[in-house]
């Protein structure tokens, strides 16, 4: 991760406009040699209209686009290198699966035979070796997404692009293919940009994801950059859970009711107004203040209700400082046995100076 | 923030590839193809309803000299003709090859005297003919008597409309319009009626032998309108068996045409009914139950509603159908005028083309009315069958099912029985007076009206147009629908495809007559030739093939496209390979659609056909004109044969195809 693949894609202040409506504002991306990408981002964000342009399916309206040193910013699709899959796997209905997997090949001079062994290669790749004689459509959901991949892969393009790749599947077997997609990416080192809007499928297949909202880059980083220290209260919001608060920001600390929190956040303007996240996992659960010796950023809470989730306790809070605003906490089973934690326990609750995450309000 | 608006520059355009040329060129073709077959010659037409033709006879001034030679005073023609009163207003107006004699201005004039004429223009557009030679000059020319019986005047041509004027301040045209509009009311009200209880019957009750009477109700599509006429004139003609049912009243007129029209509009009206009826919800009529709404009450408030729009579709298409219909008022109207007839009538009859152009004009009107309403009713109705739920569950009842079968019983004799009558007339010796069998009527090269060669023509014609009409729709319907870019460019071309449907047949027929007759248009070659018959049956009919070819592409995904040129392979090859086989079951629609409409239609071809390419259908109509109807009839059936033929084929490769094709379609 530390060091740095050299840059294989790069996207320079690229727009996009369908008539009045600007769908992409000034888009800015490096993405590297073989890395995988996920663009994630909630439906109507953009995410798609960016990969059509780095197709060159749809155009973008302003900016560039390099690959692999070149700019094919106007180069029509035929002379773009990538591979492409699609929710709808669009696999050519009457074409038996190896056909479709062959459709990039033939006309291309290259020898039957060559091209026999090719699909049959892909084929075993995808781990379909045996269904090479049926037709799409006898095939079930992931088998014809594997199929779709395999097909894009033919022609070894130097980007593979991956539209929503599996959600039209369910969710036993998108967890499976998860897994099996990112190790073929990574035993086969091609660039990937993979379009999605399930945070956990981002989180468990990228190298990097870039989240995108309302047509701009809210921020690119590895998954737990993402997710440890997101930019904005939108992603902090959009991936995973976050309590929220609104108040201000003075010296290093902000205020809620009578306590004040230390916070690391740096650069928040002084007396900003501000929204305070805390993940529920970052809670740390005290007996009482007096218990707490030497904790900062302490809240007197009570525990109002706990569900099991097999590997933590879901815990709601209430605390006066906080008015009617319930806290959200997740207590390893240790803690809550160690602690023997009770709904309608009187109890405090720490927030750790360096989980405090403050972000300005948006103008 | 980062600032939201778009930063000024030139928007990014892609290079062409060789696809995206192929493509376009493509499109130019067909879109080429449309406006030549389509918006030129109808341009023509509108543009030819407005011209006028006539002498002015104020361009034209005359001197005579007397028997020394001294010329008399110079007098303009209209002054003279204003004296001497020669001619009327009415004669003054000609078509464009009009001619007025200059020596009928001078009643003393004899070619034999000594003498001498001297003419000029007064303008400089006077055109007048001395023989052959067209003269347009404001000098003056003298001229012998000899000479100057040889001088015609020639009209002068200008632009307004003054024809629709015309046409309209004649009180004969005129009841036209009114003929037409009450024809194809009451045939309207009859059709959608009988079709609505008939559909009703197919998709709401139980009876039996469904299949056989849908059979039936297609029936009158594989013959010619004017067939059902021919069948009338045996049934209830001066020679009709069933002659004084009529009660004194003549088949010849607005009963035959109406009884007819019902006929051959029968089945365009039911597939329409039947298709709103066939989306009903069973839920709306099991809440209906639970309301304890009788099964009246329930009709009116679930059924008629629920079918409106197909019900007003229905209208609008069978009103269209009957008043632009030519064959039946000709073969049975008798002396009652029509607007189709008008048109025939000024062109063929009369050779005033451009007045037939103001008819067409007028004709195009409630086609293109219907055509409106019919594409936003469509727009409805497709919004309905979306939000289809569950379809509706016949339950048996007794004496309702009985009902409904003696309705459809009733409606599949009418219609059975029309073609059996043809056929019975076609075989009989002389009718009424010899009903022995012979095949005598079917030897068609005794009598006029093209013989055999009339019938190979039309399968020729047939073949054709359905071989090259399929390509050209299909690929056409391909263009429109999965073409990315140049959103423009395909909203013309849409518009162009979409226009053939408000173009009655007759209309088309006459703009391609102004058009391609035109010794100017480098085109005018196919003028009588097969090539010309093909190309304005295609277009003809070109819209619901069209329609029927974006139906079956919007089921394909919209993404092979770009993953075929992600694998960097060219359209054409996705098309060939996968788009066309896919939508192999609607090609073969469009085709036979083609194919049994080239066979029975009239209406644009009785304008366009000439002595080695005269077609069955218009030899129908021709015998039929000549009095040899049984031969009419014998030929009507050669057409139903060779249809029915047809769909017979159509329907077994269609399954072949399907079996085929099942494999890769289910599971
Ligand atoms: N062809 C188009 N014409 C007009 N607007 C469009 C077009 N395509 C997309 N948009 C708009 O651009 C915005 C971004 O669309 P896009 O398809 O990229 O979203 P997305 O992030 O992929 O969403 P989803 O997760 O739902 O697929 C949306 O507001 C959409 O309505
Ligand atoms: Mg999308």
């Amino acid at each position: 991760m530390s060091n740095k693949p050299e840059s294989y894609l790069q996207i320079k202040e690229l727009w996009k406009a369908f008539g009045e409506f600007v769908a992409l504002k000034d888009i800015n991306l490096d993405i590297g040699k073989g890395e995988f990408i996920c663009f994630l981002g909630p439906s109507g964000c953009g995410k798609t209209t960016l990969l059509r342009a780095v197709a060159g399916l749809d155009p973008q309206t302003r900016g560039q686009i390099f690959q692999g040193g070149q700019d094919v910013s106007n180069l029509p699709t035929s002379k773009r290198d990538y591979g492409i899959v699609f929710q709808s796997y669009a696999l050519f209905p009457n074409l038996t699966v190896a056909r479709n997997v062959a459709f990039g090949l033939e006309n291309t001079g290259r020898p039957k035979a060559d091209i026999k062994a090719r699909v049959a290669e892909l084929l075993a790749l995808v781990g379909l070796p045996e269904q090479a004689e049926k037709y799409p459509a006898q095939l079930s959901g992931g088998q014809q997404q594997r199929i779709a991949l395999a097909r894009a892969l033919a022609i070894n393009p130097g980007l593979l692009l991956l539209d929503e790749p599996l959600s039209a599947l369910d969710a036993k077997v998108r967890v499976h293919l998860r897994h099996e997609i990112k190790e073929l990416q990574r035993k086969l080192g091609v660039t990937t940009i993979m379009v999605t809007h399930d945070q956990e499928e981002a989180l468990s297949m990228a190298d990097r994801i870039v989240v995108m909202n309302h047509g701009t880059v809210e921020q690119i980083g590895t998954p737990t950059e993402i997710y440890r220290a997101p930019a904005s209260l939108f992603v902090a919001d959009f991936i995973g859970e976050t309590n929220k608060v609104a108040t201000t920001y003075q010296n290093g600390r902000v205020t809620l009711g009578s306590v004040s929190l230390t916070t690391k956040m740096q650069g928040v303007a002084e007396g900003a107004a501000v929204t305070v996240a805390v993940r529920p996992e970052d809670v740390v659960p005290h007996l009482s203040t007096a218990a707490a010796a030497g904790a900062a950023n302490l809240l007197p809470a009570r525990l109002m209700d706990m569900e099991f989730l097999g590997s933590y306790w879901r815990c709601h809070l209430q605390s006066d400082i906080l008015g009617g605003q319930d806290l959200i906490a997740n207590f390893s089973i240790n803690a809550v046995r160690r602690l023997d934690l009770k709904p309608g326990l009187e109890m405090a609750v720490e927030l750790p100076a360096e989980r405090v995450l403050v972000f300005a309000e948006r103008a | 923030m980062s600032d939201t608006n778009l930063p000024s520059g030139p928007n990014v355009t892609l290079k062409l590839d060789r696809d995206g040329i192929i493509k376009r060129a493509f499109m130019a073709v067909i879109a080429l193809y449309l406006i030549v077959a389509l918006a030129l010659p109808l341009y023509a037409m509108l543009s030819k309803s407005f011209v006028t033709y006539s002498f002015d006879l104020d361009r034209y001034e005359f001197q005579v000299s007397d028997d020394a030679g001294t010329f008399g005073p110079a007098q303009s023609a209209a002054a003279i003709n204003e004296q001497l009163a020669v001619f009327s207003d009415g004669q003054l107006r000609t078509s464009s090859d009009g001619r007025l004699s200059a020596t009928a201005l001078f009643p003393d004039f004899s070619f034999r005297s000594s003498l001498k004429y001297r003419m000029r223009g007064t303008e400089e557009d006077a055109p007048y003919l001395v023989g052959l030679d067209l003269q347009n000059t404001t000098e003056w020319q003298e001229y012998d008597s000899n000479t100057f019986r040889r001088i015609n005047l020639r009209p002068v041509k200008s632009v307004g409309v003054q024809n629709y004027f015309e046409y309209f301040s004649n009180p004969a045209m005129f009841s036209s319009i009114q003929n037409s509009v009450f024809i194809a009311l009451v045939s309207t009200v009859l059709t959608v009626g009988a079709a609505f209880g008939f559909a009703y019957a197919l998709n709401r009750s139980v009876m039996r032998f469904k299949g056989f009477f849908k059979l039936v109700a297609m029936m009158p599509i594989l013959v010619p309108s004017l067939l059902p006429g021919i069948a009338l004139i045996y049934l209830f003609g001066n020679q009709g068996m069933l002659k004084s049912v009529l009660m004194g009243h003549s088949i010849y007129g607005p009963i035959g045409i109406v009884i007819g029209s019902v006929f051959f509009t029968f089945p365009h009206a039911m597939l329409i009914i039947s298709t709103a009826l066939s989306i009903a919800d069973q839920r709306q009529y099991e809440a209906a139950e639970s309301l304890r709404a009788s099964r009246w009450r329930t009709f009116w408030t679930v059924t008629i509603p629920g079918a409106r729009y197909g019900l007003i579709s229905a209208a609008f298409v069978t009103f269209t159908l009957v008043i632009t219909d030519f064959g039946l008022p000709k073969v049975i109207g008798g002396q009652y005028n029509v607007l189709a007839i008008d048109i025939y009538k000024q062109v063929i009859g009369q050779q005033n083309f451009e007045m037939g152009a103001v008819v067409s004009v007028i004709l195009l009107i409630p086609a293109v009315l219907a055509f409106i309403v019919d594409r936003q009713v469509q727009k409805k109705q497709v919004s309905l069958l979306s939000a289809r739920s569950v379809p509706y569950q016949p339950k048996v009842n007794k004496q309702f099912d009985m009902l409904c079968l003696l309705w459809c019983g009733a409606m599949a004799m009418f219609i059975v029985g029309l073609i059996l009558v043809c056929q019975y007339a076609a075989l009989v010796q002389f009718w009424p007076y010899d009903l022995s069998l012979s095949l005598k009527n079917y030897d068609f090269n005794r009598t006029d009206g093209g013989g055999w060669a009339a019938y190979t023509n039309s399968i020729k014609l047939a073949l054709m147009t359905a071989v090259f009409g399929t390509v050209i729709v299909f690929t056409g319907a391909y263009m429109v629908e999965k073409i990315d870019g140049l959103k423009a460019g395909r909203g013309v071309f849409q518009f162009l495809a979409m226009l053939p449907m408000a173009v009655p047949g007759m209309v088309l027929g006459l703009a391609y007559i102004f058009f391609f007759n035109d010794p100017a248009n480098p085109l005018n070659a196919i003028y009588g030739t097969m090539t010309i018959l093909v190309v304005s049956t295609v277009t003809h009919f070109y819209t619901v093939g069209h329609l029927t070819a974006l139906t079956a592409l919007k089921q394909i995904d919209g993404e092979f496209e770009p993953v075929a040129s992600s694998l960097r392979q060219p359209f054409y090859r996705l098309f060939v390979r996968v788009t066309v086989p896919v939508c192999l079951p609607a090609i073969l629609d469009i085709s036979i659609y083609l194919f049994v409409n080239a066979m029975t239609t009239v209406s644009a071809v009785v304008f366009l056909y000439s002595t080695h390419t005269a077609l069955a259908s218009v030899a129908v109509l021709n015998m039929d004109d000549a009095g040899d109807i049984a031969p009419a009839a014998a030929m009507g059936m050669m057409i139903f044969y060779t249809n029915a033929g047809a769909r017979l084929l159509h329907m077994l490769a269609s399954r072949r195809i399907l079996r085929k094709t099942q494999s890769w379609r289910g599971r």
